[in-house]
């Protein structure tokens, strides 16, 4: 596509794209600057598109590098035909789009200079699939947005004259963060280990009775060499948190590294001024506590340590999940197999599986038979079965058989890259329990200032003598006791863990919040067909009237239902074709909503459908009602045919019940819920099926559309309503319930309707989703009271408040101990997590 | 004397409340050209006001210079949307904020703060 033309005379029109340019302020801008510098005219700007409409006797190079020059990132609009911006592209608009829309990610070497980075979008947007590309010249990354394979992008690169490879590898990022953790830990324990070794023979000194008073000239001379000694700790062992405290001042802000500066800080300038300045202090306030200011470092900087590892535990979930991906795929290609680098397989690859091998990316099986196992991803610990045409999905293990499959999503459009994407969102959301949390942390360390002031000011007032040294341990010790971060990590730890464990179980959770209601629900409401129940009905019993026999009402009533898409209908034809029955032609078919269908076939008037249907054509069922009645109450579907107005028969279909769902039902009801069964089944069936699930109670003859009715009508009588349904036909059901949860057909993800998705269909799924919820809630519970009593007792005894009746000041240095291991307490309770079992439960 | 250090003292505690809690923050950087580039170091996002347009994508490029891992997460409260950030390679985010308001960005324990101030795009250009 050419846009440049050449128009009489007085220039030529030049269509580019200026991508910089967002508001109309920016085009009077661009007018403006233009006009200065050039005769060239701006014919028309559209914002959308960015595309500028320029007239210039110049050539396209020529305005290009006058506009580059004049900070515009112009580009040839005709050159970039399928390239876009995010604002104007639709790509936002579903799900699916929205991962394409993370694209690839390309780390470029090579750039230099602003020109580059022109150059190497136009390279990028060339490559057909190519829906946006953007070079960054600070990071040297390109971003591009599209289906375009990745290696066609590395040779457009390349080409140009740099060199790409791929960025954002989540293996590189996992092993570069524990390589970056463990440089991390090692620096705190040095800092620790310096920090100590000055301060604890310091302490054992004090505690052993060694003088710590400041009197003589050579106590004097002593203390200022240690105190000289000490500033050399605290910097070198310390210095991030007055770095820190220094910076999240000067930004109106305090933190951790505040508190412990301004703590530790206090005691060391008091020891010093002590030493400089004796005379100023009454006798008994020449004390020095360089000892506490470099043990409490050294502690601090140990439960750091001992935080990150306890840390890096928290997001084992995660990380075994990212460890599921595969790194190399053997291709097929040209008849021959090639192993290939994960990142490079692309869409409609034909992949060879071996047995025992990890399948690498999502595809469709189109040869072989084997079994796979996707415990990985779905919790469910049978392998499934697999063979022409059926779903296979990355991360999970063949079995014995080798599979040939046709790659229909990679990278991180994978169901397992999603399912990682989805629990690291949840893994760090957090539920509203731990909002009190966050607003108290919120002002929390200023207020603990204002408490140490008070506290300081209290002992100047009252305290006995001498007064000043009372004031400043006191100060020291509430500054240094006080601890953000056990309060600060109390429920996003347990959340990390928490949403881990589900994923493991192959629940996902969508977010803390629906983490937190599932735990406190008190009505579990089941759709009876796909949840309860295989979903798949099939036919048991054929009881023929008359002189018809089984085949002839079989046909009949599977010549009507083939026009049909409820889901009895097709097991009505399922057993037909079983039979090998030719079906007749059918006419004039006509479905009644909540009654049944009727039709001619073979140019017979033919009625199927519920005893509502008979009733309404004046049919007489009181014959066979008894037996409709028997067959419903072994939780069959009776359905009665009429042909020509004469009733001839009764066919049942049954949907066999799950093997496991009495036993999951059990385990809700010993988790303290209400099971509720709602069906579509007439009464008689739905008591039967709830009788042998054990219910509490059921909905029958419920009509899709009233599901959300009956979801309300229980919020009403207060209850806490959780529905488990498909996710598609229940959708509006589950988003009214109070947390929704969606059975999942495998490695399906279809989290979007859903709060909770159970990617596995055993109900067992939901009894594990509630007890790791409640297993979680209570975990937060106790890590808040544990960080809210450790801090609302630690302050004020720390400020003295027992002095008066016990005669004791609690030592700074038994504050810095405490406040080193309040958070690496609360981060170790969370870790508990891991070991729950919620089948156990 | 007594009466100076408690004055003093109560002078402390009215600078604290003013410097932590009342003080009001000079307008933001805006992030409506090209992406943010915030700089998460010894304890502060900086800058940690960035004034946002409703209803487009704007982009945050964080860069991650603290290694301790109080700094890895970064959460937009309210927005459901948290990221890692990997230490010394930027992280671009990409939000888009259909509601005029301020929006609390933190690490997990809060000690590192920012706020995004969304507002609607019908203010002027300087230009």
């Amino acid at each position: 596509m050419n846009q440049t033309t050449e128009p009489q005379g007085q220039g030529r029109h030049h269509l580019l794209r200026i991508d910089n340019l967002h508001c109309e302020g920016c085009i009077k801008s661009l007018k403006k600057k233009l006009s200065e510098a050039t005769p060239w005219q701006v014919l028309s700007v559209d914002l959308d598109s960015k595309q500028v409409n320029l007239q210039a006797d110049a050539s396209l190079e020529q305005v290009l590098e006058t506009l580059n020059a004049l900070g515009y990132q112009a580009t040839d609009f005709g050159a970039a035909p399928h390239c876009s911006t995010q604002e104007q592209g639709t790509p936002d608009e579903n799900p699916e789009a929205r991962q394409v829309a993370h694209g690839t990610v390309l780390a470029i070497d090579g750039m230099s200079c602003a020109s580059c980075v022109a150059k190497l979008e136009k390279a990028l947007c060339r490559v057909p699939g190519v829906e946006e590309a953007q070079v960054s010249l600070v990071d040297h990354t390109a971003q591009i947005r599209g289906s375009a394979p990745v290696d066609a992008l590395v040779q457009a690169v390349e080409a140009a004259g740099y060199k790409a490879r791929i960025a954002d590898n989540p293996d590189d990022t996992l092993a570069q963060r524990q390589q970056q953790d463990e440089k991390y830990y090692r620096s705190k324990l040095r800092e620790m280990s310096l920090a100590l070794s000055l301060g604890l023979p310091l302490m054992a000194y004090s505690f052993l009775g060694g003088e710590m008073a400041v009197d003589s000239t050579g106590q004097r001379l002593f203390w200022g060499l240690v105190g000289i000694a000490t500033f050399a700790v605290m910097w070198l062992a310390g210095k991030h948190f007055f770095i820190g405290g220094w910076n999240a001042f000067k930004n109106h802000n305090a933190t951790m590294d505040t508190l412990v500066a301004l703590g530790t800080g206090t005691a060391w300038l008091y020891s010093m001024m002590v030493v400089l300045f004796p005379s100023a202090f009454p006798d008994m306030a020449r004390h020095a506590y360089f000892e506490a200011t470099a043990t409490i470092i050294g502690l601090i900087d140990l439960g750091l340590a001992l935080e990150l590892r306890a840390r890096g535990k928290t997001s084992e979930a995660i990380q075994r999940l990212i460890g599921l991906q595969a790194k190399m795929a053997r291709v097929v290609r040209d008849g021959q197999e090639l192993d290939v680098p994960i990142e490079d397989v692309q869409v409609g690859d034909v992949i060879r599986v071996r047995p025992g091998e990890k399948i690498p990316v999502d595809g469709e099986v189109i040869e072989g038979r084997s079994n796979v196992d996707e415990s990985m991803l779905t919790g469910e610990p049978v392998p499934v079965p697999k063979e022409k045409g059926s779903v296979v999905s990355g991360g999970t293990i063949n079995g014995q058989g080798t599979l040939v499959f046709k790659a229909t999503r990679v990278g991180k459009d994978t169901a397992l890259a999603h399912i990682i994407r989805l629990v690291k969102q949840a893994q760090n959301s957090k539920p509203s329990i731990g909002r009190l949390a966050d607003k108290i942390a919120g002002v929390f360390v200023p207020t603990v200032m204002i408490i140490a002031v008070l506290a300081a000011l209290a002992w100047l007032n009252f305290g006995p003598e001498p007064a000043i040294a009372y004031a400043v341990v006191a100060a020291t010790t509430t500054l240094i006791i006080a601890c953000p971060c056990a309060l600060g990590l109390a429920t996003p730890m347990s959340v990390m863990v928490g949403v881990g464990k589900a994923a493991e179980a192959g629940v996902l959770i969508r977010n803390g919040e629906a983490l937190q209601t599932a735990s406190q629900l008190t009505t579990m409401v089941l759709d009876k067909t796909g949840t309860i129940t295989e979903g798949k009905p099939t036919v048991t019993d054929i009881v023929p009237l008359g002189d018809h026999d089984e085949q002839t009402l079989l046909v009949m009533a599977a010549s009507l239902e083939a026009g049909s898409e409820h889901p009895l209908a097709q097991a009505i034809v399922d057993a037909a074709h079983a039979r090998q029955l030719v079906l007749r032609p059918m006419a004039s078919f006509q479905a009644v909503a909540g009654h049944g269908i009727r039709g001619q076939v073979d140019g017979a008037s033919v009625l199927f459908g519920n005893d509502k249907m008979m009733r309404k054509h004046g049919l007489d069922i009181g014959a066979v009602e008894a037996t409709a009645q028997d067959l419903a109450r072994q939780a069959k579907t009776p359905m009665y045919l009429a042909i020509d107005g004469r009733l001839a028969g009764i066919i049942a279909v049954a949907d066999p019940i799950k093997p496991d769902s009495q036993e999951a039902i059990a385990r809700l009801h010993r988790k303290g819920l209400k099971v509720v069964m709602l069906t579509g089944d007439n009464k008689a069936t739905a008591e039967a099926v709830a009788r042998q699930v054990g219910v509490d109670d059921y909905i029958a003859e419920v009509l899709p559309e009233d599901k959300s009715r009956h979801i309300r009508s229980l919020q009403e009588q207060g209850e806490l309503v959780g529905m488990t349904g498909d996710g598609i036909n229940d959708a509006p059901a589950l988003a009214l319930a109070n947390v929704g949860f969606a059975i999942g057909t495998g490695t399906d993800v279809a989290i979007e309707s859903a709060d909770i998705t159970l990617m596995r269909g055993s109900l067992h799924g939901l009894a594990d989703a509630i007890a790791v919820s409640k297993a979680t809630l209570r975990n937060i519970k106790q890590n808040l009271f544990g960080a809210f009593i450790y801090n609302v007792l630690g302050i004020p005894i720390a400020a003295g408040i027992l002095y008066p009746w016990t005669g004791m000041l609690l030592n700074p240095v038994i504050a810095g101990a405490a406040m080193a291991f309040s958070s690496v307490t609360v981060v170790s309770n969370a870790n508990r997590l891991r070991w729950f079992n919620p089948k156990e439960d | 004397m007594m009466m100076w250090i408690n004055l003093a003292g109560l002078m402390l505690i009215a600078f604290i409340v003013w410097w932590f809690w009342l003080y009001q923050p000079a307008a933001g950087v805006k992030a409506d050209e090209g992406p943010v580039e915030i700089r998460v170091k010894d304890g502060v996002y900086q800058p940690a006001r960035i004034e946002v347009p409703v209803g487009r994508e704007v982009q945050l490029k964080f860069i991650r210079e603290d290694t301790s891992p109080c700094a890895a997460t970064v959460i937009f409260h309210g927005l459901n949307v948290s990221e890692e950030l990997p230490v010394k390679q930027p992280k671009v985010v990409s939000l888009r904020i259909e509601e005029p308001g301020e929006y609390k960005f933190t690490c997990q324990m809060q000690m590192y703060t920012g706020t995004l101030i969304a507002r609607s795009a019908t203010a002027p250009d300087p230009e």
